[in-house]
């Protein structure tokens, strides 16, 4: 075979997808597409989102058709140069499937698992993807999330790096136990967890309160983080969104839980019934209640922000970017004010406070030129 | 997480209260079981090893073995939870309600109300339902809508392990006397269970899967009849909302009533017999708050007005099947006026 394709297939968003089904092509057969253009709509049990470009081509044969069900990894479409002849693509299809179901097995026999470390008696669950010679990069979470909030940004951040993905405490699988449950208590616990871990310096990126412990981790030990990205971050002004923490503490049906998850995002179809019923699944176990209250409390004691943290981040000598959704309806977009004008500021339109979730291709970029700068 | 039967489940439930609380007790026909024989004290651990374990960890004052006599057992049950256990009581098999039915239904169902609000009765009476096993009319029934009659009890009606789990651990934490029906057909049914303690509030129906054409409300065993059934129906262009309401008092109307809003078309599926019973309670339901939507009659499958058949061939016709509750959904799908 003299001609170079590309295979499209099924990735895997989070720790228990195992399959998807395409929703729709949003660019037909035959199209030339530019990097970052958006290919086709998945859906899983749990989401839906846009497969993006990873770089410019043509859409040389859909494999797999609308309202069909693959397992990860299974082949979606074919890309290479437009003038491939048509009996060669017909052999790559065919070869593909071969060395897939192989690939498979031995893929979900190492899949990754997040591994649990022992922090001053706290226990902390965390997410390790990737390998290789270049900075890690740290996720840290915000406020009731936990490491899945990463889905879309873990695995493509860790192509030649390690991406570590932490819940935080009385977060996801860590330890209930969040000591006072205010900022120092969390950031001593990632301290302690970068401590014991020892990778080295981080790109760290956080968002909402995640943000806030990254940007408190740098201003205090500038030496051990490379960069500094912060999504939504908490900590640059007093306004939060009371009736969302309130509600979010509180809500253990299902019909609440709807309610104050939708504050989360631009699109409400984002909140699918099984993310609401992980939502809940994850509050009714015992000691979130009071760990997630005891945090609230701490962080948004009033209904306010309580920590202001524009001195640290202005002080800091490290690059530092901030990236916001337009339509954030938990910490207002117009936080990012507080930045100096050298920080860039990314304000991504049809997004609210997830962006990392509801524009993942587009956070996945800035992320990745900024830390490769 | 790990994956567990529901047998695992609800024992896991049990232990972990009993180890949290040691006003919880269990009391029963063979809860530990052994007692006199060569096996051991722990011989049986319940007729199906739920209780299996308990009383090595817990000891014979908080695993109380009883005599067969389901009155003496639900009576000293009422009597320790007014007075300040909490005790987790086993009706082994619910067909035998007739026997202790004063001290379920005119006792500890109406201890707060008799005494002004100032007496609790936390009490957890564990009971099997079901047919299936040809078993025959005295030990195959679902009397789950009898239960359900009596104001002052709480019911639960589990479909799987991690529902089994939240709603015992909540029902032991309740202080109000609340029926705990386990269907003796799904002990071993699988799933995902937390290893941690969690609840899972009563009234709070699950949504086992969306669709907007038909509503389909089913209890217990039932739930996977008609899952069953909704995946024969998707391939043929129905999509079936499935809603289990995992208690029958109290009872979710809200999530049933505006799922109906929406289809406009209701099948309830139950396996208990038809008259008085949660089919029925569900159908008037939604015949009075949410006519205006309904495209369709309200089509119920039940059980028939019978007792339940021990011969194996008659049984299965006795109890409702996928392919019934199929043919219930094409029926009010394609209803024209």
């Amino acid at each position: 075979m003299s001609t170079a394709f590309t295979a499209i297939t099924m990735p895997k968003w989070g720790l228990t997808m195992t399959e998807g089904k395409v929703v729709q092509w949003l660019r037909p057969a035959g199209a030339s597409f530019a990097a970052g253009d958006e290919l086709l709509e998945i859906e899983t049990s749990k989401i839906t989102n846009v497969v993006e470009a990873e770089s410019a081509g043509t859409l040389l044969r859909v494999v797999a058709a609308e309202g069909s069900t693959l397992p990860i990894g299974g082949l979606l479409a074919v890309i290479g140069p437009a003038d491939a002849p048509a009996a060669e693509i017909d052999t790559f299809v065919a070869g593909f499937v071969v060395a897939e179901a192989a690939e498979q097995e031995a893929e979900a026999a190492e899949a990754p698992a997040p591994r649990m470390l022992d922090v001053a008696g706290t226990r902390l669950r965390y997410l390790e993807l990737g390998s290789g010679d270049r900075v890690p990069v740290l996720l840290l979470h915000g406020f009731g999330a936990d490491l899945n909030s990463w889905m879309f940004n873990q695995p493509a951040l860790a192509e030649g790096r390690r991406v570590l993905a932490l819940d935080l405490p009385g977060h996801g699988g860590s330890s209930r136990d969040v000591g006072s449950g205010d900022a120092e208590a969390l950031a001593q616990a990632v301290e302690g967890f970068l401590a014991d871990l020892d990778p080295g310096p981080v790109h760290l990126v956080g968002h909402s309160l995640g943000g806030a412990i990254a940007a408190m981790l740098a201003a205090r030990g500038p030496e051990l983080v490379r960069t500094l990205t912060l999504i939504a971050p908490a900590g640059l002004g007093p306004e939060i969104n009371a009736a969302f923490i309130d509600g979010f503490v509180r809500a253990s049906r299902r019909k609440d839980a709807v309610e104050v998850l939708q504050m989360l995002v631009h699109d409400p179809a984002l909140v699918s019934r099984t993310m609401v019923e992980d939502v809940l699944r994850f509050k009714r176990l015992d000691g979130v209640a009071a760990a997630l209250a005891a945090v609230a409390y701490a962080w948004f004691a009033g209904g306010r922000q309580t920590l202001d943290l524009t001195a640290e981040i202005a002080g800091l000598a490290l690059p530092v970017q901030v990236i916001w959704g337009r339509d954030d309806r938990i910490i207002p977009v117009a936080h990012a004010d507080a930045m100096a004008p050298g920080v860039p500021v990314h304000v991504l339109e049809a997004a609210g406070h997830l962006p990392h979730m509801e524009k993942a291709g587009e956070v996945n970029r800035l992320i990745r030129r900024f830390i490769d700068a | 997480m790990t994956v567990k039967t529901i047998r695992q489940a609800l024992h896991e439930a049990l232990e972990q209260e009993m180890r949290r609380d040691p006003r919880v007790v269990v009391i029963g026909e063979d809860v530990s079981g052994g007692a006199g024989t060569g096996g051991g004290r722990d011989a049986a651990g319940g007729v199906l090893g739920v209780t299996k374990g308990l009383i090595k960890e817990f000891g014979e004052a908080r695993v109380i073995d009883t005599p067969i006599t389901e009155s003496a057992i639900m009576g000293a049950a009422a009597g320790a939870a007014m007075t300040g256990l909490r005790p987790v009581a086993e009706l082994m098999f619910s067909d035998f309600l007739g026997v202790c039915f004063d001290q379920i239904f005119n006792q500890a169902a109406k201890f707060r109300y008799m005494f002004g609000g100032k007496a609790r009765t936390p009490l957890v009476i564990r009971t099997m339902i079901g047919a299936g096993r040809s078993a025959a009319a005295q030990h195959s029934q679902s009397p789950y809508h009898i239960f359900t009659s009596v104001p002052g009890l709480k019911v639960v009606v589990p479909s799987n392990a991690y529902d089994a789990k939240g709603l015992l651990i909540q029902a032991i934490r309740d202080d109000d006397p609340v029926v705990f029906c386990e269907h003796k057909l799904m002990y071993d049914l699988k799933t995902e269970v937390p290893d941690e303690a969690y609840v899972i509030p009563f009234g709070e129906a699950n949504v086992v899967r969306d669709g907007d054409d038909v509503t389909v409300v089913a209890l217990s065993r039932m739930v996977h009849y008609a899952a069953e059934a909704a995946e024969t129906l998707a391939a043929e262009g129905i999509e079936c909302e499935i809603i289990d309401p995992r208690t029958t008092s109290p009872l979710d109307e809200d999530t049933i009533l505006e799922s109906v809003e929406r289809t406009g078309r209701l099948v309830v599926v139950d396996e208990a017999t038809p008259r008085c019973s949660m089919a029925t309670d569900i159908a008037a339901l939604v015949a009075d708050r949410a006519f205006g939507a309904l495209k369709a009659p309200v089509r119920r499958v039940s059980a028939p007005h019978t007792p339940v058949p021990f011969a194996p061939s008659l049984e299965r016709l006795y109890i409702p099947d996928p392919e019934r509750i199929a043919a219930a959904v094409r029926a009010v799908y394609g209803y024209a006026r």
